[in-house]
């Protein structure tokens, strides 16, 4: 992939809104790109360094009601919130570290579950400062039309994308990738494993906390059942990325789109619609028994596969 | 004495609960020991059974103590099932993601819970049993007593019936061929295939004997609980909480995460707050995980080797 491809692709996609597309059809675009940026952000954790997440939605809910509280108690403009969420999340993803960082495997996968959960319940119950189960909403949205908010989560996307590139293709990437394939063997080579957990979790929940803050402001309303959710938004991350191909660079792009499509198909369909997690469910089984590298990951495989039916 | 009244309440609900909570801990306990991998389907699994324990009491009005006799096989069915057709074939599967297995078994999760709001819709249920509000008083027994306590019929049968559960499986691990087999793949996997344990066939039979427990969990709480689709995911939690503290894959250990994290709940709910019971069930899971990685078992098994 020559250097200037993802800037050529962002400036055509930039140019998405020029189109006379429906309000509807903007609106997926924006879901596609903003679940994008999640699934990049959990992929440097959970493909690039090994430790699967089950609590993104613990970033982006504390994203999320970064704004929501900014806007709510401060009577900031609810943008502000975003680069509030990129402290508060990066204050608590080093809080977090403390604590879930000195876990492996299971153990790891549980805490984050269980930091989310513990999240969302605190949201619920703080209603002095989340207004609780109520949510909060914004009264005001910046622009009534969605290009505005199309080009920002775009531009969010593109940042992301080469922070990522970038933080990969550096000594950090090649020490996320040791420590996801032999912990010990990297901290016997002299890599401080914690150090480098400690950045790929901080460096994934501040991407997380900035898309959460953007889906506030796009929004105009959240509530902790929405942003905190397990399924809806942890699961989602994971799926994502494991459909598009963990440690990929490309593979939560294509996920995202997969996922957010199938999501808005599946729903539209009258009598399968409330079936949508069964749906998923299913697929992520099939892809885990199936594609356990997703589809970028896989690519090799799945052209053999078709390459072979043609043959015969 | 309210204030003692109240304390001590709190502790028999917290103990009457903790039977229950062993009894799913337990099935999840075996699972992590044997095959190593977290079953995060657990609670989803315990919600399937609770729906066959309410299906039979509501068209064919069996009582739900009884209906652990035909639910429990057919769960133990399903958790061959499972581990046969999805879990199995995972472990030839190459990937660079080490955490496959549990990411199935939220897959399996998410099915089960949306085809249970689909067949069945949203809907709270419950089995509205004869002796729901029967209850047992102390001033009944002691005239003169200073303080009034009270057990409910269903928890307390509830309770006994976990305990005695409990006491088979252990008989069942202790005493018989599979279940000494089972222990052993649980200990060393590799030995015990050398000593001619089939342990592929151990692993299938664990999963069934898991699934089986969490099923007769449901079949007991469903007189005390409501019941809906989303319940699982909360019982999946106490599952893997209750098996933390107890020490991941001992079965002795998840008797005492069991009593320990519902009496801490009972406590939670009484003293700060009903929504805060989950929160609690978090702090201790975390709390436990800092200091005391090893779960209850390791202070058994260090009090055994005498340190």
């Amino acid at each position: 992939m020559p250097r200037w491809t993802p800037l050529a692709v962002a400036a055509l996609l930039a140019l998405v809104p020029l189109l006379p597309l429906s309000s509807y059809l903007m609106h997926i675009f924006i879901l596609v790109i903003m679940w994008a940026i999640i699934g990049m952000a959990w992929n440097l954790l959970g493909g690039y360094t090994g430790l699967v997440s089950f609590g993104h939605a613990a970033f982006f809910g504390l994203g999320a009601y970064s704004a929501g509280v900014v806007y709510q108690r401060l009577g900031w403009s609810g943008w502000w919130g975003l680069p509030v969420a990129v402290v508060v999340v990066a204050l608590f993803s080093l809080v977090m570290g403390i604590v879930v960082l000195r876990l492996r495997g299971p153990y790891f996968n549980l805490s984050t579950l269980a930091i989310g959960e513990v999240l969302r319940v605190t949201a619920q119950n703080l209603d002095k400062l989340t207004q609780g189960d109520l949510g909060i909403l914004l009264k005001h949205r910046s622009w009534t039309d969605k290009q505005n908010f199309y080009w920002v989560i775009l531009l969010l996307a593109l940042g992301t994308f080469y922070a990522i590139k970038a933080l990969v293709g550096s000594r950090l990437g090649y020490y996320f990738v040791a420590i996801r394939e032999d912990q010990d063997a990297a901290e016997s080579l002299g890599i401080d494993t914690t150090l480098y957990k400690t950045i790929a979790l901080t460096v994934s929940g501040v991407l997380t906390g900035l898309a959460g803050a953007f889906y506030f402001n796009y929004m105009g309303y959240i509530d902790p059942k929405v942003v905190f959710d397990l399924p809806g938004i942890s699961i989602l991350a994971i799926m994502i990325v494991m459909v598009g191909g963990a440690a990929t660079q490309t593979g939560p792009l294509v996920g995202s789109l997969i996922m957010v499509l199938l999501a808005e198909w599946v729903r539209s369909i009258p009598k399968l619609g409330a079936a949508h997690m069964s749906v998923f469910g299913v697929l992520l089984i099939l892809i885990i028994i199936f594609l356990p590298n997703g589809l970028v990951g896989d690519f090799g495989k799945i052209r053999r596969l078709f390459a072979g039916k043609k043959a015969s | 004495m309210p204030k003692l009244e109240v304390f001590l309440q709190t502790l028999i609900q917290g103990f009457l609960l903790g039977g229950l909570y062993a009894l799913i801990g337990l099935g999840m306990a075996l699972i992590m020991g044997v095959m190593k991998i977290i079953n995060l389907a657990h609670g989803q699994l315990m919600m399937v059974a609770m729906y066959m324990a309410f299906w039979l009491f509501t068209l064919g009005r069996v009582d739900p103590y009884l209906s652990v006799v035909l639910v429990v096989p057919a769960m133990f069915l399903l958790g061959v099932g499972i581990q046969k057709f999805l879990v199995n074939p995972l472990q030839r599967v190459d990937s660079i993601m080490p955490q496959n297995q549990i990411i199935l078994t939220v897959g399996i999760g998410m099915v089960l819970t949306n085809l249970a709001t689909l067949f069945f819709s949203g809907d709270y249920r419950s089995t509205p049993v004869s002796y729901a509000t029967k209850a047992w008083y102390l001033s009944d027994l002691w005239k003169g007593s200073p303080i009034e306590l009270s057990v409910s019929y269903k928890e307390l049968v509830s309770f006994l019936v976990a305990a005695a559960i409990t006491l088979a499986l252990w008989f069942f691990l202790q005493k018989t061929d599979t279940g000494k087999s089972i222990r052993a793949t649980a200990q060393d996997r590799d030995a015990a295939l050398l000593m001619g344990v089939n342990v592929e066939r151990m692993r299938v039979v664990t999963f069934g004997i898991g699934t089986a427990l969490v099923g007769a969990a449901g079949c007991l709480f469903i007189p005390a609980y409501y019941l809906f689709p989303d319940l699982g995911g909360q019982f999946t939690t106490i599952a893997f909480v209750v098996t933390i503290i107890g020490g991941l894959g001992s079965t002795t250990g998840a008797i005492f995460g069991g009593l320990i994290l519902a009496i801490f709940e009972s406590f939670t709910a009484t003293y700060v707050g009903m929504g805060w019971a989950t929160v609690g069930r978090f702090v201790i899971f975390v709390a436990v995980l800092i200091f005391l990685p090893g779960g209850v078992s390791s202070l058994i098994r260090s009090k055994k080797l005498g340190k």
